[in-house]
């Protein structure tokens, strides 16, 4: 391999001797010409992605600013002022402040909830040998590919026959128990890799099972939880299907069913601009919550993805 | 640490098997038993009626249009946006002029910015997307036909969704969207890990950029590849494509059963036509494509693993 010949300006490092003479002074003139054609294509493509995805985005914000008949005649003009009216008509009456309570709520919940139990759940599994720990682990894992659909129809009576049917608890539940795959999949592969000797000296120094976990191993485990956390925060902030079956109480409407709701009726109100900034509202705190977490949320999705 | 060890199991598994087993597994084997079942989910009675559903099933018109559909999405969906993502992908990290005295290859300047871009559409709800879009689909006031007047293409003017034989493709085109972002990200960390002496080497040897991307850069990614194939296409079998289904095209279920999907038809058969038993039967056919695809792909894609 002669190291002249090569396209890439690589110094000479595979210990043949080689003058100076055999070193280009510059990098070959067809290297250089292939990096700037290919910088210059990439970043045109890469800009127009970044644009398609920003543009709607930004159309909804702009439009939610808008009165409904610029919103109908010119779709892509600047509003002529600031409707900020449009964004408290939407919290007040067309009921956004109902919708965002009933979500955090029930997100609030189910977070809380799916990290204790995924943590408890995914420790045994982790760290204590039974019989039949390998049976209950599949069990879990397996619940990560299966299409919810099925079991959404004898669901719907399950939840019916318990009194849990348009409950913000009864839906509480089910965000829960449909969120335990995934985090006890990450968590029990997270509680893995901790180590056991601090957990082993608690115990011999007396502190009983639950105690360990609660006071030693799950402060350790606190990273892996951030990350499923954000995961399971974006999920069920985002669930659409489960309260579509599950919640059909006008008054107990999570976010992304009202503004269903909301864009269904307001075809016969006409309220667009208000619907507009409903759906604005709606957007923000995730894509706020994305730009903090960012690392994290990046972490946790990939991570389902790759089981 | 033997004392106390099963209490502590079983009172630490209990609540969590519990509420697992009764919404999750106990629904799911409830529903392959419905099936053979003529139950209308309405009455608490019903009786046994053996394969009477599954061929129903199989002379209905519309089960096997929404049986195309959703092959459609898990087939044509993972091609274009896993192919789209790894192209991006290759452009954000491997697309870079080379620095003097940097590495030999580097992502683009403002790679970074690309991938926090590109994920935004993946935080926000399919069911927000799916609404702005039906929006941005509107034939007389939408966005998208609102540029093409603004760049002089005052005669096309798609009905988007409302036309049957445009409605599915546009609705495709909004999953597109939302996902590519995520596999971008995705590929991206694969990428990253790939050493940098495996593109010194190819460099040296003189293979150009697409040559690279073929030789080096797909065959070491694969892994992650087709378990990001498996997931998007139980994605676009299942909740996501429910999602924009039912909330962008009307009827839901788009202009003659246009745009139907699997999980669409068990939501209406279920809730909609209180055909609780008929439902369950098309999720079974459901499970049955969803896991038959995860076969298929897993065995194509089966290759020599790759170590590095």
């Amino acid at each position: 391999m002669k190291t002249t010949q090569t396209p890439a300006p690589v110094p000479a490092e595979s210990g043949a001797p080689v003058t100076k003479e055999d070193i280009p002074p510059a990098p070959p003139p067809k290297a250089r010409k292939e990096g700037t054609v290919l910088n210059v294509f990439s970043h045109g493509v890469l800009v127009i992605w970044a644009i398609m995805v920003v543009m709607p985005l930004l159309w909804a914000v702009m439009t939610s600013f808008k009165d409904d008949r610029s919103i109908f005649s010119s779709p892509w003009s600047l509003p002529d002022t600031l409707h900020f009216d449009n964004w408290s008509r939407a919290w007040t009456q067309a009921n956004m402040s109902d919708y965002f309570l009933n979500t955090v709520l029930v997100v609030g919940g189910s977070l809380v909830g799916t990290l204790v139990l995924g943590s408890m759940a995914a420790y045994v599994l982790a760290r204590f040998d039974f019989p039949g720990n390998r049976f209950i682990y599949f069990l879990f894992i397996g619940g990560m590919s299966f299409p919810i659909m099925l079991a959404l129809v004898p669901l719907f009576y399950v939840v019916n026959n318990m009194g849990l049917l348009n409950t913000i608890h009864g839906l509480i539940l089910v965000y829960i128990a449909y969120s335990l795959p995934f985090t006890v999949f990450f968590l029990t592969a997270f509680f893995r890799t901790l180590p056991t000797s601090i957990a082993e000296a608690a115990f011999v120094d007396g502190a009983s099972h639950s105690r360990t976990f609660f006071q030693i191993m799950l402060p350790m485990a606190k990273p892996g939880l951030i990350s499923v956390g954000i995961f399971n925060f974006l999920g069920q902030w985002n669930q659409y299907m489960l309260p579509t079956v599950l919640n059909t109480d006008p008054d107990k409407r999570v976010l992304t069913q009202g503004l269903v709701q909301l864009a269904v009726s307001q075809g016969y109100k006409g309220d667009w601009s208000g619907l507009f900034a409903g759906l604005v509202m709606a957007m923000l705190p995730v894509l706020a919550a994305y730009i903090v977490f960012q690392r994290q949320v990046v972490q946790g999705l990939t991570a389902g993805a790759l089981k | 640490m033997q004392h106390g060890k099963y209490r502590f199991i079983v009172g630490f598994l209990a609540l969590p098997l519990g509420l697992y087993a009764l919404f999750v597994i106990w629904p799911f084997i409830q529903s392959i038993y419905y099936s053979f079942t003529d139950w209308t989910g309405l009455s608490p009675e019903f009786k046994m009626v053996g394969f009477d559903n599954y061929s129903r099933m199989l002379d209905d018109e519309i089960f096997w249009k929404s049986l195309q559909h959703s092959l459609l999405f898990a087939l044509l969906l993972p091609v274009v946006t896993i192919g789209l993502a790894l192209f991006f992908a290759f452009m954000i990290n491997v697309g870079g002029r080379k620095r003097r005295n940097g590495p030999v290859v580097t992502g683009v300047r403002g790679s970074s910015f690309y991938k926090i871009v590109y994920f935004f559409p993946q935080v926000l709800s399919i069911a927000i997307v799916a609404l702005l879009f039906a929006f941005a689909y509107n034939p007389d006031s939408g966005a998208i036909n609102s540029i093409l007047r603004g760049i002089g293409l005052d005669d096309v003017q798609p009905l988007w969704l409302g036309d049957p034989d445009l409605a599915l493709w546009a609705v495709m085109a909004v999953l597109v969207w939302s996902t590519v972002g995520f596999f971008v990200v995705l590929f991206s960390a694969g990428m990253a890990s790939i050493p940098a002496e495996m593109y010194e080497a190819a460099l040296l040897d003189g293979a150009g950029r697409a040559t690279t991307f073929f030789r080096v850069t797909l065959p070491l990614l694969w892994d992650t590849v087709q378990s990001g194939w498996v997931y998007m296409g139980i994605l676009a079998l299942g909740a996501e494509s429910f999602a924009v289904v039912q909330i962008m095209t009307t009827g839901p279920g788009g202009p003659d059963y246009s745009t139907t999907v699997m999980v669409l038809y068990v939501y209406q058969k279920a809730f909609r036509d209180g055909q609780a038993a008929y439902a369950t039967t098309i999720g079974v056919a459901l499970l049955v494509v969803t896991l038959a695809f995860a076969a298929v792909v897993m065995r194509l894609g089966r290759r020599e693993r790759l170590e590095y």
